[in-house]
Parts: C-alpha cells; sequence; structure tokens
C-alpha cells in the first residue's frame, strides 16, 4: 500500500511497512471451515493487539462539536 | 439522464489519546493536522492536483470532496483516495507528535457520531436536469432514503438501547445495533438548513454548472461508507432512481407521513418488517417499501437499456441485501455491505470474549471499524485479509490520489498542478479558475462539468509552465 504523498516530503507510511500480506482465499469443505476459525482467531487476536485496554476512556475521549 | 456528475463530501472525526498524557484538544489537533496543507496551499481549503477539495470544516472536522465523477467507478475510487489523503495526514501528525515526545494516538474516523451524540455528515451531490419538477422528485426520493439505510447504512451499537426522539444520549433500553449511524440525527425532510436542523436533503440551489440545464441534488441524510461495494450501492441505487424520475416513469405516491421518526424507525428495526405510515393513510415496511423501488428500477432498465456497465452488479447487490434483511441472514452481504460487515465482526467478538452490545469495548470496535489507520482500522484489517469485496482496484485508488476524473476536474487539477509547482499565486472553486499572476490576472469559467478540454484553460497552463504570467 505505498502512499502517494500530496503535502510534505516523507517517506511512506512506516507503520505500514511490516503489515501482512492479504491471507489467501480459503478452499472448500472442512479445510474452509478450519481455515475459518483460525482466520477468525488470528483476527481477534490482531484487534486485541491494537486496541487501547481502556475502552471507556477511549471512546468518551472521542468528542467533537457538530459538523453538518 | 444517462451521463450524471457525482461527488461525495466526507466529514472525518478526529481525536487525539492520550493514555499516560495530555491529548491534544480536537481543535488543536485539527489545527496541527492541517500544518502541512498550510504549507503546501498557503490556506486550509485548497483544491488539489486530483481535482478534489481539502478544507477544515465547521467544529474542526476535516473534510474532503470529491472532484466532479462522471462515473460510478471513479466516484467510488475518488471517495477512496480522499481517505488516504486526510489519513496520510493523521500519519504525518502521528510522526510529527512521536518526535515532540508528545506521545499518545491519533485517530481518524470515517463515521458519523463521536462519543456525546454530535454528528457530521457525509453529504452526496447529484447532479440532475432542471426540467425534472423538483417537488416531484423529492417526493419520491424522501421513502427511498428513509429505507436505504435497511442495505447502506454504516451500523451503529447502543449499549443502552435506542435514543429517545429528539435526545442525544443513549436510552435507558437494553443493548441493540441499528442500521444506520446519521438516522438518529436527522429532524426533517428537506430544507436549506444543514447544522440547526438537519433534514435529508438539502435545497439550497448551487448548481455549480449552467443553471439553465441543471441543478445539484444534495444529499445529507446518508452514512459514511467504509466498504467500497456499499458506496457503489448508495450512489448507484440513488442514480438509478432518479434516472427514472427524471425520465418522467409514473410511480405510486409513498410520501410518508413523518420523514423523521420513520428514518428512526426503519434504523432501529433489523427486520425491516415494521409498518411506516404513509400520508395517505396506508401502512408499507421498509422492506415493502424497498422491494417497490427495485422491481420499478428493474423494469425500467428492461425497457430502457443499462446507461453503464457496474448497473448488474448494482441490482444484485440491491436485491441481496434486501434478500439478507427478509431471511435475516446477513451472510449473504457480509462482506459488502457494512452494516453487515461489521455486526458480524463484533458478533464473532462478544461470543469469543463472552460480551454483549451493553460492553464499552463493544462501543470500542464500532469506533474502531470506521478508524482510517491500514494498521489500528477494523474494516482496514479485513480488507488486507480479503474478507471484504472491493469495487475499484488498489492501482485505481493510488491513481485518484493523483489524477482526476475524466471531467472538468481534471481541467482544475491540471491548472493546480501547474501553479503550484510554477509558484503562481492562484485562486480556484468548483467553475472559476482564478490567475493572479504578476503579469497577468486572468478568470476562467469552466461551465461545463463534462467538458475535458477547454481552449482558454489549455493556453492558461501553457503560459504558467512558460512562466509568461
Amino acid at each position: 500500500m505505498a502512499q502517494e504523498r500530496i503535502f510534505g516530503t516523507g517517506s511512506r507510511r512506516e507503520e505500514e511497512t511490516d503489515a501482512p500480506d492479504p491471507a489467501t482465499p480459503p478452499t472448500s469443505g472442512a479445510a474452509q471451515a478450519r481455515h475459518d476459525t483460525q482466520g477468525t482467531d488470528d483476527l481477534l487476536a490482531e484487534i486485541d493487539g491494537v486496541l487501547e485496554t481502556n475502552a471507556e476512556a477511549f471512546v468518551k475521549g472521542f468528542v467533537q462539536k457538530g459538523g453538518q | 439522464m444517462d451521463r450524471r456528475i457525482y461527488g461525495i463530501e466526507t466529514e472525518f472525526g478526529l481525536t487525539h489519546s492520550a493514555p499516560q498524557g495530555r491529548a491534544l484538544s480536537a481543535d488543536d489537533a485539527a489545527r496541527r493536522l492541517f500544518a502541512p496543507v498550510l504549507a503546501w496551499g498557503r490556506a486550509s481549503n485548497v483544491f488539489l492536483p486530483n481535482g478534489g477539495r481539502l478544507y477544515l470544516d465547521v467544529g474542526s472536522h476535516p473534510e474532503y470532496a470529491t472532484a466532479e465523477a462522471a462515473t460510478l467507478h471513479d466516484v467510488v475510487a475518488q471517495d477512496a483516495a480522499g481517505e488516504r489523503i486526510v489519513d496520510d495526514l493523521r500519519a504525518q501528525l502521528q510522526r510529527t507528535l512521536d518526535e515532540e515526545g508528545v506521545g499518545g494516538t491519533v485517530h481518524l474516523f470515517k463515521n458519523n457520531v463521536d462519543s456525546a451524540g454530535n454528528s457530521f455528515g457525509s453529504h452526496e451531490n447529484y447532479m440532475i436536469s432542471r426540467r425534472t419538477e423538483f417537488a416531484r422528485l423529492v417526493q419520491h426520493l424522501l421513502p427511498f432514503l428513509v429505507t436505504r439505510q435497511i442495505l447502506v447504512g454504516a451500523g451503529r451499537v447502543h449499549p443502552t438501547g435506542q435514543p429517545p426522539f429528539g435526545a442525544l444520549t443513549p436510552g435507558d433500553g437494553s443493548p441493540s445495533y441499528s442500521f444506520s449511524q446519521r438516522a438518529d440525527h436527522i429532524w426533517e425532510g428537506s430544507s436549506s438548513a444543514t447544522t440547526r436542523s438537519r433534514p435529508m436533503i438539502n435545497t439550497r440551489d448551487e448548481p455549480h454548472a449552467d443553471a439553465q440545464h441543471y441543478r445539484r441534488l444534495h444529499v445529507i441524510t446518508g452514512d459514511s461508507s467504509m466498504s467500497q461495494t456499499t458506496t457503489a450501492l448508495k450512489i448507484g441505487t440513488t442514480d438509478l432512481l432518479l434516472r427514472m424520475i427524471e425520465a418522467g416513469q409514473i410511480l405510486p405516491d409513498r410520501t410518508l407521513a413523518d420523514p423523521a421518526t420513520a428514518l428512526r424507525v426503519v434504523s432501529h428495526d433489523l427486520t425491516g418488517t415494521a409498518a411506516l405510515e404513509l400520508a395517505n393513510g396506508e401502512r408499507r415496511s421498509a422492506l415493502e417499501l424497498q422491494h417497490e423501488y427495485l422491481d420499478a428500477v428493474t423494469r425500467f432498465v428492461a425497457r430502457h437499456g443499462a446507461h453503464h456497465d457496474r448497473v448488474d452488479r448494482v441490482l444484485d447487490l440491491w436485491e441481496r441485501g434486501l434478500r439478507a434483511v427478509a431471511e435475516q441472514d446477513a451472510s449473504l452481504v457480509d462482506r459488502e455491505l457494512d452494516w453487515a460487515i461489521k455486526k458480524k465482526l463484533l458478533d464473532s467478538y462478544a461470543a469469543s470474549h463472552d460480551m454483549d452490545y451493553s460492553h464499552p469495548r463493544m462501543v470500542q470496535l464500532d469506533l474502531a471499524y470506521h478508524d482510517t489507520s491500514a494498521t489500528h482500522g477494523l474494516f482496514h484489517m479485513l480488507e488486507r485479509r480479503g474478507a471484504v469485496e472491493s469495487f475499484v482496484s488498489p492501482e485505481d485508488v493510488s491513481r485518484a490520489l493523483v489524477e482526476a476524473p475524466g471531467t472538468r476536474a481534471s481541467l482544475r487539477g491540471r491548472f493546480v498542478a501547474a501553479a503550484h509547482d510554477a509558484g503562481v499565486n492562484h485562486t480556484v472553486d468548483w467553475v472559476h479558475l482564478k490567475l493572479n499572476g504578476e503579469h497577468q490576472q486572468r478568470t476562467i469559467m469552466c461551465k461545463d462539468p463534462f467538458a475535458t478540454t477547454q481552449q482558454d484553460v489549455e493556453d492558461v497552463i501553457r503560459d504558467i509552465t512558460r512562466g509568461d504570467v
């Protein structure tokens, strides 16, 4: 996911360089079921890895004036 | 009309979270987010080489307006590019704060509500024919807009149930999920207001084109979409309906007795079957109304032909989206429609962590779905894993970052790029290109939004490039 930069002259987004490649599409039947379960577990672990621990404080911190 | 200009304006949410330190206020974060824009264009309201517009809106919301697009493909690509451009500013601000030792994390959200119940919008623009009677168009469009949320809503968690009408704070019922983010924040059918009393259709008549032939329809009731296929369905179905209304197709009058109440009822009824009262005393559910529109459009397309090459895909997803609600089987669309993609994710998280929608984590996940970061955003996490469908290729999005669509926007984009590269003072809006050169002051009007060439624009770009201004 290279980013064409319009403002500033920095390099591409550092945080993206270690992003894993897209998972290959699952095949079928039992293999798919196993793959899905595995995929879901991976996904949920990845989510837990990036979310801030204090959910309530995080959500409450997001307050803005109304827009249009 | 078979050819139409489309555009999407997106207001983003912004927050700086610093659990261990002092977080920037929303105003400060927005100001600092736009520092590179200010340095680039000497203003916090700029038109870009891709023809789009970037600015700070009411309430410190970064806002991106896509360039005029003439195809469904282009409007989806431009919208995705806009998200990437604003997210790139977020990433730059993050690096700056890290270098300064401020720490914390900057989050940018492509959603429509904050935690205090403030709402910000996603506005759709459609060029329509001046010949079509506006009141008739609005009459048929409103019931469609009220009920289309069951397809193109972005989904929202309500930890304490549905908020009472008019309240900005959550309800006191059992935890629930709604189709729409925005539905609880719209107050009337159509008017010229946008902030105090939010309508579904804004009637402000600024065509940005030849006012004799065109007018601009400004729809402000939609949710921002993360999913490209949801964006395509939102714009694609509305365009099809407009095409049919403009062609003079006779449609039954489905005027709703109370559109604002109906909007909330539809949003909070995941079965799609709640009865809505019509002005003539009859009752119809959201599913029934949407099926009527789908059937009418399908017959219209069969008679008059498809006006672009994605019509079949739009009709297929429209039909499947309704079936998913009717059969209560979200798996029919859980790779394509935001409300279903998000719900699947939330439900599997809730199941594995043994929690329900009342848990603060669920609201956090709801927000995180809309996080534009490639690493922190849950939608983008799914995208990377191949768990959602796309409508345009990654290359199309990359191109849309720097290239305008094949419309008037390409004239503007080339003018802006040339003037910027040459360091020439210029002023631009949707219709005008103004050169404030040392020797030359010129204003060029681009009245035809479909025109990709115009002699006086070519002339001025040539002069700028030669250093002749």
